[in-house]
């Protein structure tokens, strides 16, 4: 079971990087051309396709690329000439910390919030926390950055920008980082709090939970003991879920925090047109996008008997 | 904090006028239209009220605007004041004439490429499931491939392909969008083509087109319109997002994510003007939600406690 799933993620994760190499196949007339704009001489065009090897057929092509890819050799940027390999490693761990940092803080609020909203359904408490999650979720990320940069950093609690390098300590980086962490907590908060909510009441219809409300048992008994380890599969999904919405978050607080990341490093290798970059990145954040929906349906798997030993 | 209390004023002015409007309706009409007014909840009204406002402001911008939407009138991020009520920005160009412009710019792209995603989407979806066989899988597993890379990643690697200009940024944002709602028109098709009137019209001997615009689509609009209003919210985050980003709409047109983008800076001072656009963007986006909400609480044949 679980290995058919695990074949199928690599498969797709091969498909996947083969629509992101094709789509530079999808450009009319000539890469090199377009990067060295209409005026250039002939012979430069010539020189260009060769460095960048776009003589060789489409296939061979990919194949290398791919090939280096799999080793950590992405190949050169096109805007200044540094192996991109260089420029990735020195911003994946940045990106992978604000994400795992965003993750640590909002899925624990979002499970115990969702939780609490399925318990008190219909109470005030339920209401008012869906209008702020349907809220949330309505607006962009930069929007809540921003509110969050007026609120906190004009008191001077927090910084506005975040400067960190590879010495930065723990402490400082965490202080450092928490706006951005909570800006992207907020965001995936309200989608994690409602889809808990949901797999929850989901559950209490079933006759078990009505059973064990029959024998007296505390509510809170019920949702802990019996609804949330029956909930967990959906959970978890859940998390996964909101986890790879956050590959695409973190792009837009990077820039309004300055955070020194792959999506910054992204959004300038698109204003600059370096196609090489934004493969490799793009490569990077749909890999981890597989790889999470991956996991989410492994663990799913796993917690669940019934899908474990299916016919 | 005067700027907060009065955005919350505001806002309850908004839901005011949104209750008598439909206490309005409820008096005036007769029939079907005054039944969906007694039913409408006052959030859904709200939505309405500011959808239309919108609208108003889109199409009568250069009547309501003081200012023309690319010239530079003052100094450089002047205060707020009688000459320009919501100051100047970073080129001295007039905050409030381009937030009236950015209604026109910034909705106006968001819906054609709405409309765009829609119409390919939908065709599309209806017709691999009206057909089915190899080119249902064909056009869904392109589909899959597709949507397995996340959307604002997947667009950022098609701008760089093709540029950043307005054209490419709708024919992007749409293709990308397109994929889901192909999704959603299949997924809806599939329980009605199996229906027994779209047997007699084959077996009346109807083409293809006229069994997806006459026999399908009227019976797949309710889960459709819903979907519109999700979808539009959607787009126009994206598309917002993509112009803070500085690769969407560009500069000089007034555009409410590029203007957040502009005058961030002020916002380090403590200047709330910035944060204006970015409210806009919220607000229509919300408004659109309790509509759809509404919408589908109404399709699905629920009544309110």
């Amino acid at each position: 079971m679980i290995l058919t799933r695990v074949a199928l993620g690599i498969g797709l994760l091969f498909v996947v990087s083969l629509v992101i190499f094709w789509a530079t196949e999808l450009l009319p007339g000539d890469l090199a051309t377009q990067l060295l704009g209409q005026s250039a001489t002939p012979e430069t065009v010539a020189a260009l396709r060769a460095q960048l090897g776009l003589n060789d057929p489409a296939p061979l092509r990919y194949w290398n690329w791919l090939t280096g890819a799999l080793t950590g050799d992405f190949g050169m940027s096109m805007g200044n000439g540094r192996p991109i390999s260089d420029l990735i490693a020195a911003r994946l761990g940045n990106t992978v910390f604000l994400a795992l940092y965003a993750a640590a803080l909002s899925v624990p609020i979002s499970l115990i919030l969702g939780i609490l909203a399925a318990l008190w359904r219909n109470s005030f408490f339920d209401r008012a926390a869906n209008a702020g999650a349907l809220t949330a979720i309505s607006f962009p990320e930069f929007f809540v950055a921003y509110i969050l940069v007026l609120w906190l950093a004009q008191t001077g609690l927090f910084p506005s920008m975040v400067r960190i390098n590879p010495t930065t300590g723990l402490a400082e980086r965490l202080y450092m980082t928490f706006l951005p962490a909570l800006t992207l907590t907020l965001v995936v908060t309200a989608h994690m709090m409602r889809m808990t909510r949901a797999a929850i009441i989901n559950l209490m219809a079933s006759p078990y939970i009505e059973m064990a409300r029959l024998k007296g048992m505390s509510p809170l008994r019920v949702v802990l003991r019996h609804a949330l380890p029956n909930a967990l599969a959906p959970i978890i999904n859940v998390i996964a879920l909101n986890l790879a919405y956050l590959i695409t978050g973190v792009v837009v607080v990077e820039v309004v925090f300055v955070y020194p990341g792959l999506g910054q490093l992204m959004v300038d290798a698109v204003s600059n047109r370096d196609i090489a970059v934004v493969q490799a990145v793009a490569l990077i954040f749909a890999a981890a996008y597989v790889a999470l929906n991956l996991i989410a349906d492994v663990l799913s798997t796993i917690t669940n008997p019934r899908l474990m030993h299916r016919r | 904090m005067g700027f907060a209390t009065s955005v919350a004023l505001g806002l309850a002015g908004l839901f005011a006028i949104a209750w008598l409007m439909r206490a309005g309706a409820r008096a005036m009409f007769a029939g079907s239209a005054r039944a969906i007014a007694h039913d409408m909840p006052l959030t859904a009204a709200f939505g309405i009220l500011v959808i239309g406002v919108y609208a108003a402001v889109a199409i009568a911008a250069p009547a309501l605007a003081p200012f023309p939407e690319r010239e530079i009138v003052g100094g450089q991020f002047q205060a707020w004041s009688a000459a320009h009520p919501l100051g100047t920005d970073r080129i001295g160009r007039d905050m409030l004439s381009r937030l009236i412009y950015g209604a026109r710019n910034t909705v106006g792209i968001a819906f054609a490429t709405t409309a765009l995603a829609f119409v390919v989407g939908a065709v599309l979806g209806l017709w691999a499931a009206l057909v089915g066989g190899w080119l249902d899988q064909g056009l869904s597993r392109f589909v899959d491939a597709l949507m397995a890379i996340p959307a604002l990643i997947f667009s950022l690697l098609l701008l760089t392909i093709f540029g950043t200009s307005v054209i490419t940024l709708i024919l992007v944002i749409a293709a990308v969008d397109a994929t889901r709602v192909f999704r959603l028109a299949r997924a809806v098709a599939q329980g009605i083509v199996v229906m027994d009137y779209i047997e007699a019209a084959k077996l009346r001997g109807e083409g293809s087109w006229f069994l997806i615009r006459r026999e399908i689509l009227p019976n797949a609009m309710a889960p459709l319109v819903a979907e519109f209003g999700l979808r539009f919210c959607f787009v126009f985050l994206s598309i917002s997002s993509l112009s803070f980003l500085g690769l969407g709409i560009q500069p000089p047109t007034a555009d409410w994510g590029s203007m957040v983008k502009d005058n961030a800076t002020l916002i380090t001072f403590g200047d709330v003007t910035p944060l204006l656009p970015a409210g806009c963007i919220a607000l229509l986006t919300v408004a659109v939600n309790f509509v759809v909400d509404w919408q589908l609480h109404r399709a699905s044949g629920l009544k309110e406690q």
